[in-house]
């Protein structure tokens, strides 16, 4: 059986993963997924590691579920916010998490706005880490729920047809998705205003069309974008209600569609703008996502501490 | 390597084991639980027999103990989890824990952890292919298939159909298991 094989100490990116590391880690969530259906949702595993959860960016969803996968496997959690820490005594990231490690934490999952700071700090602390998304680069662990969430509603994934709309210049997720899927030999078109598609995004191996009715034909998946306001991205796009006329996805727009397709957003949504909500709450996998993301997160710190 | 137990040995085995098994729980509300990867397919051959003699088909859960285990670091790299499948209520049941080989009663511990953690059965029996001694908990088998003495330098390899494709149980002395791989690729 070609079931082992974990060596890596970090989760930094879907781009350096092999397409076996990423069947690894999807295996794993499907056995995982189990642990929280059940009336004791908890197993001993982890029992005496611990995970720093340190989140330098706000976060709802990535850090309440990273904290309860560590949860539900017994390891401990040490929790941070950069509002209430040293950082703003002007402590360096890289100060701040070689302290952590002093206390002899064993796996830390880290969110940044700067792209690329999770892997420098990688190389130089000896504990795993996690990306739990870095500036626009990468967020490997939503990737990884939304090749899960395919993988569990269609049965596969290669040869699947996966449209991703919106600000793709911006997204960490979207980079993190088209690594993944097209490791796993899915096609993938991007669909955005120009403003917000990256020159030379072919050379991932994805298609670009500027028209919504176009990238949706024959799509079985529809990968929604939120329109991230954090970023400057309202000075890219003239309106939102413009936006919504020619990218939102309306009930309208989804007529054209395939029945089955599926629909997700990694969240948080903008309600009336990069989706209706009428699609968001009937037609949607949105809050499947956020389950299957527990399921992925004990799989990954599970290979991550036990290595 | 020597050939213990041949398809014929583990059918009787299964047959005996099944029929203690009738013996002592008859009537009662029975479930039967095998340890991935053999117990699993022992567990569905002895639920099988239990429905052909009763007419009643027993409860049949697998478990996967990985997540219970107290040596997991030692197992590096570890395998791929099974999907643990206790689809029904543990609470109030008598509970027939299956695996293919009883050593240092390691494996069955954590089992027992993992039961528990389901809820409260009324009982938990163990039923094993077979025992081959050297515990090294205070672990004991209500069903025994054979009783094997063995030491620590040799090792018990049971090979079902379902699996391996053939029907034995074979004891594999240290340093013989090379020469055994080299031998069948001779033959092949």
């Amino acid at each position: 059986m070609e079931s082992r094989g974990w060596q890596r100490k970090d989760l930094l990116g879907l781009e350096e993963l092999s397409k076996k590391e990423i069947e690894i880690i999807l295996e794993n969530a499907r056995s995982f997924k189990e642990i929280s259906e059940r009336e004791i949702k908890k197993v001993p595993t982890l029992r005496g590691k611990t995970v720093g959860l340190l989140f330098f960016e706000p976060s709802t969803r990535t850090k309440l579920s990273f904290e309860l996968s560590a949860k539900r496997l017994s390891a401990d959690t040490l929790s941070f916010s950069s509002a209430s820490s040293s950082i703003v005594k002007g402590e360096s990231l890289l100060d701040t998490i070689k302290n952590i490690e002093a206390m002899r934490v064993d796996l830390v999952v880290i969110r940044s706005s700067s792209s690329g700071a999770v892997f420098q700090i990688a190389q130089q602390v000896s504990m795993g880490v996690i990306n739990a998304g870095d500036g626009c680069h990468e967020h490997p662990t939503q990737g990884l729920l939304d090749l899960f969430t395919i993988y569990q509603k269609k049965g596969r994934i290669e040869g699947l047809k996966v449209c991703i709309v919106g600000d793709i210049a911006h997204s960490r997720v979207a980079r993190s998705d088209i690594y993944g899927l097209k490791k796993l030999n899915a096609e993938v078109v991007v669909c955005g205003p120009a403003t917000l598609i990256p020159s030379q995004i072919e050379k991932l191996g994805v298609r670009v069309s500027y028209s919504l009715e176009e990238a949706l034909k024959d799509a079985d998946v529809l990968n929604i974008l939120r329109i991230q306001k954090e970023r400057g991205v309202d000075c890219q796009i003239p309106s939102w209600r413009e936006y919504r006329q020619q990218f939102g996805i309306t009930r309208e727009r989804l007529k054209r569609a395939r029945k089955d397709i599926l629909i997700m957003h990694p969240g948080p949504i903008n309600r009336g703008v990069e989706i209706d909500s009428e699609i968001a709450d009937l037609s949607s996998s949105i809050l499947e996502q956020v389950n299957n993301g527990l399921a992925v997160r004990m799989a990954i710190i599970y290979l991550l501490a036990n290595r | 390597m020597k050939r213990i137990m041949g398809e014929k040995e583990i059918a009787r085995a299964i047959e005996q084991i099944s029929e203690e098994v009738l013996r002592g729980n008859s009537g009662r509300d029975l479930a039967v639980i095998g340890i991935y990867t053999r117990g699993a397919y022992l567990a569905q051959r002895i639920a099988q027999y239990l429905e052909r003699k009763e007419g009643r088909k027993p409860e049949i859960g697998f478990l996967d103990i990985t997540l219970y285990r107290d040596d997991l670091s030692d197992l590096s790299p570890q395998p791929i989890l099974r999907k643990t499948e206790i689809d029904f209520e543990v609470r109030g049941k008598r509970i027939v824990l299956v695996d293919d080989v009883l050593f240092t009663g390691r494996t069955v511990r954590s089992a027992l952890d993992a039961i528990s953690d389901f809820g409260r059965a009324e009982k938990i029996e163990l039923a094993v292919l077979v025992d081959r001694g050297l515990r090294e908990l205070p672990i004991s088998p209500t069903y025994v298939g054979t009783y094997i003495s063995t030491s620590l330098q040799e090792r018990i390899e049971v090979r079902l159909k379902e699996v391996d494709g053939v029907e034995e149980v074979v004891l594999i002395k240290k340093g013989e298991e090379w020469k055994a791989e080299v031998g069948k690729e001779k033959t092949c």
